[in-house]
């Protein structure tokens, strides 16, 4: 499944198995992707680390 | 047997949550009920047809409240709102250590700038601040002697939120480019690493390096004691090693484990998939 990169337009090649939510990294610019949507398949860039994330 | 319907708490999807689904999916009478923090919305009323709830929230903030809420519903939450608030907050994990006895290196906690800097004094340097809430290892600060020690508090009470006047201070130990992290699963320490570092944060995140740490008794015994300490459950344990013995340094509460299994040879996964299901079948008395 072929997909664009939203933040740099380069295209990603996706396996299947992607839920909601899940994070993704752009193999051209190293973006952090959010799967935004599964049906269909969305991609948006990754909110930023807030103060609170983490272990 | 029935379906047990598992709650699964979750923002973004990490590594560790696909693996936690992964081991899930493989329970053929388990189902697993999505719950996206940024979509839920509670009205203190409605129970949800939930066994149990696996919190693996990326905000500690979010998680502490929705696990009151699911908790004020009488739905089995793992880890529980007290666990998640004592290891959420570095000044009630010591208390807690403090009260079941469990080494921690020497600390102070004050709410100025001329008190902490007194606190710091005290304490010798090189001293540690930390932020009361925080994680992988952010906002940091090795304070190496007054100088720091006055610019940093300064900054910190100017240039800071509220909660970065709360000074967290804490005894520098040097660990010779290791620390320990260990995995609690219910009442067993199911593994551990070292992280090695060269630089005196030894954070995964922060690009330390594991390798397997064999899981001693002193380790085990001090490790499940503290997860008693803090109220039980699914735990990440950092340690320092010292010439006096082990000292627990933090408790983590939605731990991460994505570098840890190939290295201690431990599903972690699978055996916090396995905690979980058997705290849902226990129902809420377990």
């Amino acid at each position: 499944m072929i997909h664009e990169c939203p933040v740099c337009g380069a295209e990603l090649e996706l396996g299947s198995g992607l839920i909601k939510g899940e994070l993704l990294e752009c193999d051209e610019c190293g973006s952090e992707l959010e799967v935004v949507s599964d049906d269909p398949l969305t991609l948006a860039e990754a909110p930023e680390a807030e103060e609170d994330w983490g272990q | 047997m029935g379906t047990i319907n598992i709650g699964f708490l979750h923002s973004l999807v990490r590594k560790e949550e696909k693996l936690l689904l992964a081991e899930f999916g493989k329970h053929p009478d388990v189902s697993v009920v999505m719950l996206d923090d940024r979509e839920l919305v509670f009205d203190l009323c409605t129970v949800p047809p939930l066994d149990a709830i696996i919190e693996r929230s990326i905000n500690h903030s979010r998680a502490l409240h929705a696990l009151r809420l699911f908790d004020s519903l009488g739905i089995p939450c793992v880890n529980s709102y007290r666990v998640a608030q004592i290891c959420g907050d570095k000044i009630l994990t010591a208390v807690a250590l403090r009260d079941h006895g469990i080494p921690q290196p020497d600390l102070r906690i004050a709410f100025t700038e001329d008190s902490a800097l007194k606190a710091i004094e005290e304490i010798g340097y090189p001293a540690v601040l930390k932020p009361v809430v925080g994680s992988w290892g952010r906002l940091l600060s090795k304070v190496n002697d007054r100088d720091a020690a006055e610019t940093i508090l300064e900054h910190k009470t100017v240039l800071g939120s509220y909660h970065h006047s709360i000074f967290f201070i804490q005894k520098y130990i040097r660990k010779q480019g290791r620390d320990i992290r260990a995995f609690v699963v219910g009442d067993e320490c199911i593994g551990a690493i070292y992280r090695h570092s060269d630089h005196w944060i030894t954070n995964t995140a922060r690009g330390a390096t594991a390798a397997n740490c064999p899981v001693h008794p002193e380790l085990a015994d001090l490790c499940v004691r503290t997860a008693v300490a803090v109220g039980g459950g699914v735990l990440a344990i950092d340690l320092f090693e010292t010439g006096e013995g082990l000292l627990v340094n933090e408790v983590n509460y939605t731990m991460e484990f994505r570098t840890s299994i190939d290295t201690t040879g431990v599903n972690i996964p699978a055996r916090v998939a396995d905690y979980v299901i058997a705290r849902a079948r226990a129902g809420s008395r377990a």
